[in-house]
């Protein structure tokens, strides 16, 4: 059995950032990941960071997953690749497959930096290769340089949906529409005027109806919403070989409910979530979370949030001062605040005092 | 007509905003146009001005205030932007003629001299533009910046330019 | 599809090669991509046939999540071919429902 001081599940923005500032405080630190590299996500995400300087605002993701994932090697942190975590027991135990077998690795602290999944919705014709995730079409053009399709119908116009868009056109697809059901768009306006300005309408108040073709997708049915309803007669077949649905993200936080760690569900932040304190301990001691899995928000929060139980991880072993720990908490805390402001990040501040004050109350 | 609907400011959207100059310094010469109108954590623009000319401030969400009268119109923030919402904006070009600079982030680029339909922000073609200069330094961190001469009359309108990515078909490429 | 130049992530830079054999016919691969990326590149997008249904499936998640795009490798059935990378030789079959247990290579 493999030992460690601290183990995290999870090498995306928010586990390195947490693996980082653990190793730095003089943890032994694991980094699990079920994948062959870490970085999680940030590989595809080739656009620039919103943000201020310390947020590393206007890096690209590839580039900000390449300096995390150099920092957290510097720092001597051991990556377990290859490995799915299915189990946390006794609160010190992390369970993982891997394609030689199985692996346990005891630690005095687990960090949770599992992140989130795509949801996905059921029209007729949903399940016909061709229809996919935004995510999964970004995973092709961006990491393994192949296009999924050529002609793209895009299903919502948040964040994800929009850049998703504009990553499909500089691969060189058309996208031929962004569809959104409600009425106005939901993701930021300067990505949804990058798609505009390349030419690609983005119809508010507009679903799909059903993909069509045989065996794969050659068209979509798309049509106007009145209050959510299909408004008869507005039909309209487009010419399209791929659907991608954007659609939101659901937190990845079935190993903090089998920890028996206390979760609460906050549309907000995407479903259900793991409690946490403001030092990112959920319910159950030693166990902490971060980024995604405690609520979908944006690479720059995620990363905030890793540094959060990074440190208070290894102020908990007795590895930083009360007051150091304090001093580095309080920084990311102000970061933090500074990326949830606005009209887009207040209702995430609000659903994350909300889910805090649960974690004191418990 | 709106942001939040269609997808780019509209006129009074751009005029009400604190990042749009006016009329008579756009009159006078090249100067940055921020069409920045939702609050969003982000400041780099405000961070690489050597002038001093765009403000955020604190909280970062505030949007960006242009101070035109010291913008000198030298581009930096066009490829900064995260967002790429910022235009460089020169109505003193040439007689009749206006530069317009915006960021273009597609394959293959044009070079300077081509004549290129020029885009607003719809991605409808409103004139035929003509490629000045493409900008592309290190320091634009592949964020490209295109630079065609227009028609004056365009000039508040041309915000890009035709895609010429060409759409790859099934077995091409290999 | 391959995407040949792109403006941030450069040109698609030439990578060792290797063939596998998709449905009995040749298929040049990049070693070390996944299954999935390499049939995407000849245009490729149905991996198997449902059980019940006879209904085809591919790429749906891309990340190992999904299984919708499991196909027979080497003659083992339900192998991920997004996350599975390509190797010289490698045999690859349309999984017809549960698959069926082949010769393993």
């Amino acid at each position: 059995m493999t030992r460690s001081d601290v183990t995290i599940i999870g090498a995306g923005p928010a586990g390195l950032a947490a693996a980082i500032e653990a190793a730095r405080a003089g943890a032994k630190v694991v980094l699990v990941d079920e994948n062959a590299r870490p970085g999680g996500q940030l590989f595809k995400q080739i656009h620039k960071f919103f943000g201020s300087r310390e947020h590393f605002a206007g890096t690209r993701g590839i580039d900000l997953a390449r300096k995390l994932c150099q920092e957290a090697q510097e720092l001597g942190v051991q990556l377990v690749l290859d490995t799915a975590a299915f189990a946390i027991y006794d609160g010190r135990i992390v369970a993982g497959t891997t394609p030689k077998g199985t692996v346990q690795i005891e630690s005095e602290r687990i960090i949770l930096a599992t992140g989130a999944m795509e949801n996905t919705f059921s029209f007729k014709g949903w399940t016909k290769p061709g229809v996919m995730g935004a995510g999964a079409a970004q995973t092709m053009i961006n990491l393994h340089r192949v296009l999924p399709g050529s002609r793209i119908l895009m299903v919502g116009s948040g964040n994800v949906g929009l850049i998703v868009t504009y990553q499909l056109l500089q691969a060189g697809a058309d996208v031929v529409a962004v569809i959104e059901a409600l009425p106005k768009i939901g993701g930021y306006a300067v990505h949804a005027a990058k798609v505009r300005r390349a030419g690609v309408p983005i119809l508010t108040s507009h679903t799909v109806l059903e993909a069509k073709g045989e065996p794969e997708v050659s068209s979509a049915v798309i049509c106007q919403l009145d209050d959510f309803k299909p408004v008869a007669g507005t039909e309209r077949e487009v010419e399209v070989d791929t659907v991608c649905l954007a659609v939101g993200l659901t937190p990845l936080a079935e190993l903090a409910w089998m920890a028996g760690c206390q979760c609460e569900y906050l549309p907000a932040l995407g479903g259900f979530v793991p409690v946490h304190d403001e030092r990112m301990e959920t319910t159950v001691k030693g166990i902490f979370v971060a980024g995604d899995v405690t609520g979908v928000e944006e690479a720059s929060t995620a990363i905030e949030e890793g540094r959060l139980a990074g440190i208070a991880a290894a102020a908990s072993l007795g590895l930083l001062s009360p007051d150091e720990a304090e001093e580095r908490m309080t920084a990311a805390w102000e970061r933090l605040a500074a990326l949830r402001m606005g009209p887009f990040g207040e209702g995430r501040q609000a659903a994350k005092e909300q889910l805090m004050k649960v974690g004191k109350a418990g | 007509m709106s942001v939040a609907v269609d997808g780019f400011p509209s006129r009074e959207e751009l005029r009400r905003s604190p990042g749009y100059p006016s009329e008579e310094r756009l009159d006078r010469g090249a100067c940055a146009v921020i069409e920045c109108v939702q609050e969003i954590p982000c400041n780099p623009c405000e961070t690489v001005c050597p002038y001093g000319a765009i403000k955020v401030g604190q909280p970062i969400t505030n949007l960006p205030r242009l101070d035109a009268e010291l913008c000198k119109g030298c581009g930096l923030c066009l490829a900064v932007c995260p967002g790429q919402a910022i235009f460089l904006v020169d109505k003193a070009f040439a007689p009749g003629e206006a530069l317009v600079g915006f960021p273009y982030e597609y394959v293959p680029l044009p070079a300077a001299g081509e004549r290129v339909p020029a885009t607003n922000r719809a991605g409808e073609v409103v004139a035929e533009g003509r490629v000045i200069r493409v900008v592309n330094s290190s320091r634009n961190d592949r964020t490209p910046v295109v630079f065609l001469a227009v028609p004056l009359e365009v000039a508040d309108e041309v915000r890009s330019m035709e895609r010429r990515g060409q759409k790859p078909r099934p077995g091409q490429g290999e | 599809m391959r995407v040949l130049d792109h403006p941030i992530l450069g040109r698609l830079e030439a990578r060792r090669k290797v063939t596998i054999t998709v449905d009995g016919q040749p298929v040049e691969a990049f070693e070390g991509e996944p299954i999935l990326a390499a049939l995407l590149a000849k245009g490729i997008r149905v991996n198997r046939i449902t059980k019940k249904r006879h209904e085809p499936r591919g790429l749906f998640c891309g990340i190992g999540r999904c299984t919708d795009c499991v196909m027979v490798v080497n003659g083992v059935p339900n192998v991920r071919t997004c996350v599975t990378p390509v190797a010289e030789g490698m045999t690859v079959e349309t999984q017809q429902g549960l698959g069926k247990w082949g010769k393993a290579k």
